[in-house]
């Protein structure tokens, strides 16, 4: 899902460090920033389950997100294990009932309001990314849509933390937005049987190809739904001579 | 507007049962989809190919709003359809794009008279072999959030009862999306859009993985996916998961396809 917006907010964050460092602090720092939260906290997730905090943009997130893990209910858990945003606009009306010791938490630290967007690509889930506020009430349509675009930078991002191979794929400068045709993704699932992989890595295979070959990703997962290009091993280059 | 006048020529529900008893058949299927486990795709899937069959159309597409300013496929008949819908959304013009920003309904436009309209979708939609467009929204009281397109080949218009039971059929993906919960508005709809869209990402990747294990078209998987998801009464969604990773072969939405035989309902077109 991630779109051009997200890519944009990627690359104003990129711009201020040009070397990569510390991308997912920056991250949530702007994300905090631009939206009316009081905090931000990124949280990894891999096949296995939760892997921990990767950053928050402030104490009260990373004490939330801690917590969260430590008890194993909240949000953020809820919307990694369903891959449903859990948007809560009330903890002190809703939160209680769905998780007590959460909820505890987070309004003793002062928090009325959890927005938890699950940072997935289809069924690829990658992690979560929990916007905390002070004060009661939902995002508004603009806001929403804004933490959206936050969510598919963070998407991004994650995807290219995981990326194993980083010298085949394109510097952090480089990176483009998630391809939402079809044909992308159903190219993500051959790729993942033809390499015996899983699809996160399919996915960042068929993206780093795409970018060797100067090519649109599209045209390339085109390619592969119609056989002309495999990613079977012993196939590694192309009939017509591209590797 | 005259493009909302019936007209005597639209095609009635002449062949195999009367109109009446198909309709109540489909509000019932779509009544279960909702009760039963559900998944959004699916059932926007089933209402798309359930809405050309009952007004006589050759080809739908439904797309949602997307809440970062875009719209996005989520369910179409067939490749035509699918491709149209993605011409519309990267040309920027076309009568779900029309709909969706307007709330209108935007029927029965001869697309030989479009030219001017949307030059360019016009004149793709023609070249696919349509000759007639229908939008309709997707309501939710004073929000648009989403549009119903369907395409005719014969030119041929869509009466006001046919347009009532296909805006009934939009408002019905309406309350689909905004289902399982006391209506808590923004909240439940952000979760429900979000998650659909996710949900249909997460079958084309089983189509794809299907594609590859079977050797078979991604078209061919998806009907696969679909019917083992139906014979055994799971989400399509969460057969779609199993086969990412897994957990569910070729061998095994196979073999339930083959045990219960004649349990599934009629399928309406090919997709």
């Amino acid at each position: 899902m991630a779109g051009t917006r997200a890519a944009e907010l990627l690359a104003v964050v990129l711009a201020e460090s040009a070397d990569g460092t510390d991308l997912p602090s920056r991250l949530l720092s702007a994300c905090a920033g631009t939206l009316p939260v009081s905090g931000a906290g990124l949280a990894l997730m891999t096949d296995k389950g939760p892997a921990g905090t990767v950053a928050a943009s402030d104490g009260v997130a990373l004490e939330l997100e801690e917590l969260q893990f430590s008890l194993g209910e909240g949000p953020c858990v809820d919307a990694s294990r369903t891959g449903r945003p859990v948007l809560q606009p009330d903890l002190a009306v809703t939160a209680p009932l769905r998780w007590p010791a959460f909820a505890s938490g987070a309004l003793s630290a002062g928090i009325r309001a959890v927005f938890a967007l699950p940072l997935r690509v289809g069924a690829i889930r990658l992690g979560v990314l929990d916007l905390y506020r002070d004060g009661p009430g939902p995002l508004g349509a603009g806001e929403l849509r804004e933490a959206l675009d936050f969510s598919d930078a963070a998407t991004l991002l994650l995807l290219h933390l995981q990326s194993a191979d980083r010298a085949a794929g394109p510097e952090w400068g480089q990176i483009s937005p998630i391809d939402d045709r079809a044909e992308v993704h159903q190219a993500t699932g051959v790729v993942s049987v033809q390499a015996d992989v899983g699809l996160a890595e399919a996915l960042l295979l068929l993206r780093a190809r795409a970018f060797a070959e100067h090519r649109p990703i599209g045209e390339l997962a085109r390619d592969v739904l119609e056989g002309i290009v495999d990613f079977r091993r012993g196939y590694e280059g192309t009939e017509d001579g591209r590797t | 507007m005259t493009e909302h006048e019936s007209d005597s020529t639209g095609t009635g529900g002449t062949a195999r049962m009367p109109r009446e008893q198909r309709l109540a058949e489909v509000f019932v299927e779509l009544a279960d989809t909702l009760v039963e486990e559900f998944d959004v795709v699916e059932f926007l899937q089933t209402l798309t190919e359930r809405s050309i069959e009952l007004v006589d159309t050759d080809a739908a597409g439904l797309m949602l709003d997307d809440q970062r300013g875009n719209l996005q496929v989520v369910a179409y008949t067939d490749e035509s359809a699918r491709l149209l819908e993605l011409f519309e959304l990267q040309k920027e013009e076309g009568p779900c794009m029309e709909c969706f920003a307007t709330g209108r309904v935007i029927a029965n436009v001869d697309l030989a008279d479009a030219t001017s309209r949307w030059p360019l979708f016009a004149e793709a939609a023609r070249e696919t072999g349509f000759s007639v467009s229908h939008a309709l929204p997707l309501r939710l009281r004073g929000q648009i959030v989403g549009a119903l397109n369907l395409f005719t080949v014969a030119r041929v218009r869509l009466t006001d009862d046919h347009l009532a039971v296909v805006q009934g059929l939009a408002d019905i993906a309406t309350i689909g999306l905004l289902h399982e919960r006391a209506i808590r508005d923004q909240v439940v709809l952000a979760e429900q859009l979000q998650t659909a869209l996710h949900s249909r990402i997460v079958i084309e990747q089983a189509k794809g993985v299907l594609s590859a294990q079977a050797g078979v078209t991604v078209a061919e998987a998806f009907r696969l996916l679909r019917t083992y998801a139906r014979r055994t009464g799971q989400a399509l969604t969460l057969v779609a998961e199993a086969v990412v990773v897994r957990r569910l072969d070729v061998a095994g939405l196979h073999a339930a396809v083959r045990v219960s035989p004649g349990s599934e309902r009629s399928q309406g077109r090919p997709g």
